[in-house]
């Protein structure tokens, strides 16, 4: 480079300045609106049509018969959040919230219904 | 000293990815070498057979991690040419908006990994500092670092809002200001100099007769630009400039991306000024009619190819996929030739190589034998009875 220390402003910048990081979970960064999280599913606005199974790229949203009555039932092991079902849904039951911190110990403990 | 037999790879910790390069050396420079492939192959295109256009969408963006958008906007833009379907025009614009945001991160990140393998890693830190800010925009409006899920057959899922885009053009000050500095530093400092120049020389004719595309062919001052050669999305309504470079050389390749970074700069910042009104999608009907389609796209690497042929139902028959470090690999060999042996991690990763998109079913032919022949389970268990037979096996 033509001037050396032409890069010392910014190595004394990075001296004083706030880490980008943050000490999870005390502090939090704030996810954007947009964020798919976690799906909220509607029960009594479900007309039982299958579309979000039918839709489902991973096998995250299955169609299973309860109570005399069949409805979707989400797996968020194989849920790669793409939110599909809830576009393919034709009376807006499944809504995406932005819940992202789903950790579990294990298989089959999370699930949405 | 003798010829030695380099293996370098499958698993080596010098490769982010598995391949293997088996390099024949004369002491320390480099004769000749043998690029093996296919390790990472995921069966992806047969996959896609058995799923639907809409479970498509989401598979078809996971071949690539970095240029995900590329090839969801290639399938998308194949299925939308056999239904006939025209989108909206605001969808258009934010197509390329993702298309540039891409190439925008795509293009630091390149950076960041080139100054890794030549040991520049300060410059590792600050073109990935600045990523974070393309990242941060793209979550802002998909809601997904990568794999942003964007594309919808027939539109885009999601709007850019006026908030937005006054977010964006933000971020495009902070970035363009911050590239003049790498443009300085690639082109003055002399670390990354003693290392790029006249390193991995590939010559314009080279370059042609081995099909190299995208920024490695752009360096060795072919003007080759899908955007320009056959536009799509909305490249037709807008201006800028095919970047070339005449050094032939890694240093080419680093200056020509980072003058492209400009140019997607000027690219986003006319799109939000010019983002029309309207619907962002069209409805499209599940089954796609019988036809063929090919599409093509400018990824960050170079040109990414895509053929699709439907029956008329809800899957399709064939996909296929043909991503540019495919393209790029002949070239690689060509550089290598004639270097050192501490010259091959960089001018490998000058081509931004990404093995695990590349990989697709592979037939191996080995000199004059006969190529290989398929054999059914019938057919093998005929010969299977017949092999016994000949040794004296009774049944």
């Amino acid at each position: 480079m033509k001037v050396p220390g032409k890069m010392l402003p910014k190595i004394v910048g990075f001296i004083v300045r706030k880490p980008v990081t943050v000490l999870y979970p005390k502090e939090r960064l704030i996810p954007p609106e947009t964020l798919r999280g976690k799906m909220r599913f509607h029960l009594d606005r479900c007309i039982s049509c299958g579309l979000c199974a039918r839709d489902c790229p991973s096998g995250a949203c299955t169609m299973h018969e309860i109570d005399g009555k069949k409805r979707p039932i989400f797996d968020l092991d194989y849920c790669t959040f793409c939110a599909q079902c809830a576009e393919s849904c034709p009376k807006d039951a499944i809504e995406m919230t932005s819940e992202f911190e789903l950790a579990h110990y294990k298989k089959g403990e999370a699930i949405v219904q | 000293m003798g010829i030695v037999k380099l293996p370098i790879g499958p698993q080596h910790p010098a490769l982010k990815e598995p391949e293997n390069f088996t390099i024949t050396l004369d002491g320390e420079r480099v004769i000749d070498v043998d690029i093996r492939i296919g390790y990472t192959h995921r069966g992806i295109e047969k996959l896609m057979e058995s799923r639907t256009y809409t479970q498509n969408l989401y598979l078809v963006e996971r071949i690539c991690g970095i240029c995900s958008y590329a090839h969801v906007e290639n399938f998308t833009q194949n299925v939308e040419e056999i239904l006939g379907l025209q989108i909206p025009k605001r969808a258009e614009y934010i197509r390329t908006l993702f298309l540039e945001l891409e190439r925008l991160h795509s293009h630091f990140l390149w950076l960041g990994v080139a100054g890794h393998e030549i040991g520049f890693d300060t410059l590792f830190m600050y073109t990935w500092q600045d990523r974070e800010v393309v990242q941060d925009l793209l979550e802002m409006i998909s809601g997904n670092r990568v794999n942003y899920a964007m594309n919808a057959i027939g539109g885009v899922r999601r709007d850019v809002s006026e908030e937005h885009r006054k977010k964006v053009l933000e971020g495009m000050d902070y970035l363009e200001k911050r590239t003049e500095y790498y443009k300085e530093v690639a082109i003055n400092e002399k670390t990354i100099l003693a290392r790029a120049e006249n390193v991995g020389i590939l010559k314009p004719k080279v370059a042609l007769k081995l099909a190299a595309v995208g920024p490695t062919a752009r360096a060795s001052g072919i003007m080759v630009d899908i955007r320009k050669d056959d536009p799509y999305a909305s490249y037709p309504d807008i201006p800028f400039d095919v970047i070339t470079t005449n050094t032939n050389d890694v240093l080419g390749r680093v200056v020509v991306r980072v003058l492209e970074v400009f140019e997607s700069i000027k690219i986003i910042r006319y799109l939000m000024g010019h983002l029309p009104d309207g619907e962002i999608i069209t409805k499209a009907p599940r089954k796609v009619p019988e036809g063929e389609s090919i599409s093509h796209t400018e990824a960050p690497r170079g040109e990414d190819f895509h053929y699709l042929r439907s029956n008329g139902t809800e899957k399709p028959e064939r996909y296929k996929v043909r991503t540019p470090t495919l393209a790029n690999l002949p070239a690689v060999a060509e550089m290598l030739k004639e270097t050192y042996l501490a010259d091959v991690p960089i001018i490998v990763a000058a081509i931004d190589p990404c093995m695990g998109c590349m990989d697709r079913v592979l037939l191996l032919k080995k000199g004059k034998e006969k190529p290989g022949e398929l054999i059914d389970g019938e057919r093998l268990r005929r010969y299977g009875i017949k092999w016994y037979a000949e040794r004296g096996w009774k049944a």
